[in-house]
């Protein structure tokens, strides 16, 4: 549980840290809080040359929120993120998933631009910007591009970022209505046996509008446009929770590990995305 | 006598003595960082070790090529079997009367078996070569199920073993057969069965779990060319133990061999047995004459140090209509891994599993424990329990189970109607053992009534009618244990272990001012000795306990003893405490005969001094009589106040203990809620309150983990799927339930002071609690046995199994 030697550099703004990038190419990568990297690197299943650690880099952090917009930088900590007023005035649902990741001492260190950018399907925060419609601000040499969190996944640790772009910041439109993160895992500090990301609007008794998105039952984050569907234009009665679940159980594709095979998997996730909508529901 | 004279209370109060609530004198140092363990120890010139290990479960070693990690900057040595041979150390003798490799020698036999040893001058560099050092292997097919590694054309594993048709426990029957050990009477056990009026049968498994102390094994070997002496600092459960096999295996002699366990944090069984780490340390040591650090990570903890239970027991259990039990017949099909690499007295193969008639009078019985060679790490020690003993309280609290429903009756009722009685005690077991003493109609009694039994099931009929109306998705499960533990091991005429009788050893030197040191044969990895130890002599030599110095695990300053496991440290050394303590009070009463000018048999004991009968005001008080030991030329009586005891306990204790665990069960989700437990024990005299309850929290803990989530277990080719902690459950304060805790007290009449021992109990009984409330749950559906660890994929399993999600 010792990583290979590596160089280590501390670079104190952007620029910097993608000249490093730019000259080590794919033996460099950059470090957020190092949740998911260091361990990697420990059991010798990453190897690194150059690690960026981004640290030092002030602009990378904090939380906007303004003219209905969130902006998060993506060094900002789970901590921070539970800890911020604006946010839990602004997107509560942040909160909600963020004190289900780890444990406090993960969540101290662990960022919310490493847990969208590493592409684990594992992670929570990916499934909830896609819930959330969140863009994500990528960096490279070339200047800055924006690509929306529904479409940044592709598989297992494969996104949208190319090697030389960094990920700098998270942004969505503050959601309304009702909202629930939903999540099964073995004990603390667990990955999730199935998670589920809900947010959605009613007005006149109906369900005016519903993003439904899951964790850890693909190889990517799974957003179910299908299952939002089925709840929109309903009383969000139980026939319409039941159809929405359907379809999202449909979309998901989950491998067997030591939390339990597939078919199990598929099963919990049906109990966890009914219970999602209907806390969602019970709060909008 | 005036206001200024304490009262016989106040002089009570400030020994600390039993049954005091004493703070543990150790927490100072532990909860300020300031605890000094084995990863501490850094020596000068100090090199660091670590082992290529092998990533298949069988294969063939071809060759082993070196050549590019030697090169490495800051490597010293890389040792391989072949380096290990001439020295005749490539293999080493196990605990249960088998050999093990050191390092492969021609084949591997488990995942991460240790394949070569790099010595490097720091803990990086070795990591680096462990990658550069080549290893050709050529796969074999593996056999990871006991069943299927007895059947006539499994692979073959222990190839130094062909020929051999019998081992240190007799017959092989099979290649991959280590022993067959049977008890009692087969032929009575059968017939009673046979002509029962009820018989119940059931494959019970308790699977694969590990100890996972946070500590994991390690050792600083440190040889001295200069003198010749041997030093070994390490996490051992039982340094003398480790003195003694290192000096036969290495022909240097006992005295110039010097074993400290320092502290250590937590070992439950998995610090008692030697590893190849240490052997490998002490040859690199005595081969570069430097010292030589080898600390386990985590995953090596979990993938190559030994393992626990991974019992396959096969009952069947009979009884009239009314339920009187009539008979008891087990058979287990143990999974040892690829090496015997158990930790028993040499004469129990299977540990104390044959106490597995538990608390209850069965006429006749008979166990056969057939002992498996597969592809899995050596191991098979007691987790915090005593011998097999966790398994043989699982087996029969199981059995019970199984044969109420058979019989239709409330499992409560039936525990009761077949407890062994008061009255019965001393009781002759049909598997041969003695217990001491018990009263486990009072405790039963009293575990029923705190938590309203009566109430509890009445509540759980009306859940699982709400549940077939459809108006809950949760299940209420009501989990029973009565156990009966067998610690204390043990004496001499029948345990030992290699051959080394399990006495154990207390040696006390009070200084002239009125304190003392105690040195014992027993070694605390967090039992708190050096606060129980004290309390028990303050309470027979009348100094305070926190006058009194408690010191164990430097081989060239203790007195020899076999360590500590299966809840032996107070029934053994706790004696041999006792019993020192009262030789020094017997000199005392000489000394103090002749202070006071009276003949000793006019004097009596009073709290902390000897008082001439008749005349209260004439005394001498213990601190008196030390400082007139070593300063008063007293004729007729040498200088100094100085014992030791070398205890041979008589029998084994019996601790028991009443649980009750009440659980909801999400049929949907698989997860559960402890909603209440109950734990009553009666561990005989209670030396200190509030250690018994942190130790029984703490075994409840791990009962829970190993019930609810805990194994260790291997896919198809062997590899371990549980070797980090993401994977091995260990509980944190968010999953661990709160504890009730109660007691009563039965004490053993033949221990000085009538203790017992608790630290295994709550891992014993705790078990079958959690694991029956989960059958429990499920009962009104039918279910018979579910196998352990219960994690949500298996409780939903169970549900899904009896049709429960529609």
């Amino acid at each position: 549980m010792i990583a290979a030697a590596f160089e280590y550099h501390r670079p104190a703004d952007l620029k910097g840290a993608l000249g490093v990038l730019a000259e080590y190419g794919d033996d460099a990568r950059v470090l957020a809080g190092g949740h998911s990297l260091i361990p990697m690197m420990k059991l010798r299943m990453a190897a690194v040359g150059h690690l960026v650690d981004l640290q030092d880099i002030a602009d990378l952090r904090g939380i906007r929120v303004a003219d209905g917009r969130v902006k998060i930088g993506a060094m900002t900590t789970q901590h921070e993120m539970i800890a911020s007023a604006d946010l839990a005035g602004a997107a509560p649902i942040i909160a909600e998933a963020a004190v289900q990741i780890a444990d406090p001492q993960v969540r101290y260190m662990g960022t919310v631009g490493g847990n969208v950018a590493n592409g684990d399907p594992g992670n929570d925060m990916p499934g909830l910007m896609q819930c959330l419609d969140a863009t994500f601000t990528l960096v490279g040499p070339d200047g800055s591009r924006e690509v929306a969190a529904r479409d940044f996944y592709h598989s297992a640790y494969v996104t949208a970022r190319e090697d030389g772009e960094i990920l700098t910041q998270i942004s969505f439109a503050a959601p309304k209505g009702g909202y629930a993160y939903e999540k099964q895992k073995r004990k603390i500090g667990d990955y999730a046996t199935a998670a589920c990301a809900v947010q959605l609007t009613k007005a006149g008794g109906k369900v005016t509008s519903a993003a439904i998105a899951m964790t850890n039952l693909s190889d990517t984050p799974v957003f179910s446009d299908a299952a939002g569907a089925a709840l929109v234009g309903t009383s969000g009665d139980a026939a319409a929770v039941k159809a929405a679940v359907t379809a999202a159980v449909a979309a998901i594709n989950p491998t067997g590990d030591n939390r339990g095979p597939a078919e199990f998997k598929r099963h919990i996730a049906g109990i966890i995305i009914g219970r999602a909508i209907t806390r969602a529901l019970s709060r909008a | 006598m005036n206001d200024l004279t304490p009262t016989p209370q106040e002089r009570t109060a400030k020994l600390k003595g039993l049954g005091t609530s004493r703070k543990r004198v150790e927490d100072a140092r532990f909860t300020q960082g300031k605890g000094n363990y084995v990863d501490d120890i850094k020596m000068p010139g100090m090199l660091h070790g670590d082992f290529v290990r092998s990533p298949y479960a069988h294969a063939r070693v071809k060759s082993i090529n070196a050549d590019a990690a030697r090169a490495l900057p800051g490597v010293i040595a890389v040792l391989t079997a072949a380096d290990l041979a001439p020295l005749n150390l490539h293999w080493m003798p196990t605990l249960a009367g088998d050999r093990q490799m050191v390092l492969a020698d021609g084949k591997v036999l488990f995942q991460g078996q240790e394949v070569a040893f790099v010595v490097a001058t720091d803990r990086y560099v070795c990591a680096d070569a462990i990658e550069l050092v080549e290893v050709d292997y050529e796969e074999l097919p593996v056999v990871t199920d006991p069943f299927k590694a007895l059947e006539p054309g499994a692979p073959v594993l222990r190839e130094d073993l062909a020929g051999q048709t019998s081992g240190a426990h007799g017959a092989r029957r099979h290649h991959n057969h280590i022993f067959l050990w049977e008890t009692g009477d087969e032929s009575a056990t059968n017939q009673a069965i046979e002509a029962a009026e009820v018989v119940a049968e059931e494959m019970i498994y308790y699977h694969r779990v590990h100890p996972c102390p946070l500590e994991t094994c390690g050792c600083v070997a440190s040889m001295d060319k200069v003198n010749g002496k041997l030093t070994v600092f390490g996490t051992f459960q039982a340094p003398h133990v480790v003195r003694t096999v290192a000096s036969l295996l290495s022909g240097i002699e006992e005295h110039n061999i010097r074993v400290v366990s320092p502290d250590i944090g937590g070992g439950f069984g998995n610090k008692v047995g030697v590893y190849p780490g240490y052997v490998c340390s002490i040859v690199a040591s005595i081969v570069t004459g430097k010292p030589v650090k080898w600390i386990e990570d985590r995953m090596d903890n979990l993938m190559a140090t030994a393992f626990a239970r991974d019992y396959w027991m096969k009952g069947r259990i009979s009884a009239t209509k009314d339920g009187r039990i009539t008979g008891l017949h087990c058979h287990v099909t143990a999974d040892h891994g690829a090496f015997d690499a158990c930790a028993d007295p040499t004469k129990f193969p299977a540990g104390f599993f044959h106490i597995c008639t538990g608390s209850y009078d069965i006429p006749v019985a008979y166990v056969g424990v057939d002992g498996v060679y597969t592809n899995k790490a050596p191991g098979g020690v007691a987790y915090r329990c005593s011998f097999r003993v966790t398994e043989a309280a699982y087996f029969i609290e199981r059995m019970i189970e199984v044969l109420a429903m058979e019989l239709g009756m409330d499992a409560a009722e039936l525990r009761a109607k077949n407890f062994i009685r008061k009255d019965q005690f001393p009781y002759n077991s049909a598997l041969g053992w003695e217990y001491d003493s018990g009263d486990y109609h009072t405790a039963w009694d009293k575990a029923l009534a705190a938590v309203d039994y009566a109430g509890l099931r009445r509540e759980q009929a009306e859940r699982v009618a709400a549940f077939k109306r459809g108006e809950t998705r949760k299940l209420l499960g009501i989990g029973l244990t009565h156990f009966t533990e067998i610690v204390g091991a043990g004496p001499v005429k029948n345990c030992d272990i290699l051959g080394m009788g399990m006495f154990d050893s207390c040696e006390i030197r009070i200084h002239p001012t009125g304190s003392a040191i105690a040195r014992l044969g027993t070694i605390s990895q967090g039992q708190g000795h050096a606060t129980t130890f004290a309390q028990i002599l303050a309470t027979e030599i009348g100094l305070p306990a926190d006058s009194i110095t408690i010191e164990e695990g430097d081989t060239d300053t203790a007195p020899y003893g076999l360590g500590t496991y299966g809840s032996r440290s107070t029934p053994v050394a706790g004696a041999a405490t006792a019993m020192a303590g009262r030789k020094i009070r017997a000199k005392a009463q000489m000394i103090a005969a002749w202070l006071l000018e009276v003949h000793d048999g006019d004097l009596e004991w009073d709290i902390d001094r000897f008082v001439v009968k008749g005349a209260p005001e004439r005394f001498k008080t213990m601190k008196d009589i030390a400082y007139a030991a070593y300063h008063n030329a007293i004729p007729g009586i040498e200088p100094g106040l100085e014992a030791v005891s070398y205890y041979d306990p008589p029998n084994m204790t019996y601790p028991f203990g009443a649980y009750v665990c009440v659980m909801e069960i999400d049929v949907d989700t698989g997860t559960h809620e402890v909603r209440q437990f109950y734990a009553l024990d009666d561990c005989g005299t209670r030396i200190n309150p509030m250690i018994i309850e942190g130790q029984v929290h703490g075994g409840l803990t791990e009962a829970l983990a190993i019930a609810m989530g805990q194994e260790i277990a291997y896919d198809a080719i062997g590899n371990c799927k549980n070797s980090t902690l993401m994977d091995f459950f260990l509980p944190t304060a968010v999953e661990t339930p709160h504890y009730t805790t109660d007691h009563t007290e039965t004490p053993s009449p033949h221990h000085p002071i009538g203790a017992k021992g608790v630290g295994e109990s709550p891992n014993v009984g705790g078990v079958p609690a959690f694991s029956n409330a989960v059958h429990d749950a499920f009962r009104a559906f039918g279910l018979r046995q579910a196998h352990m660890p219960h994690d949500h994929w298996r409780i939903w399993k169970i549900a899904n199994q009896l049709g429960l999600h529609g």
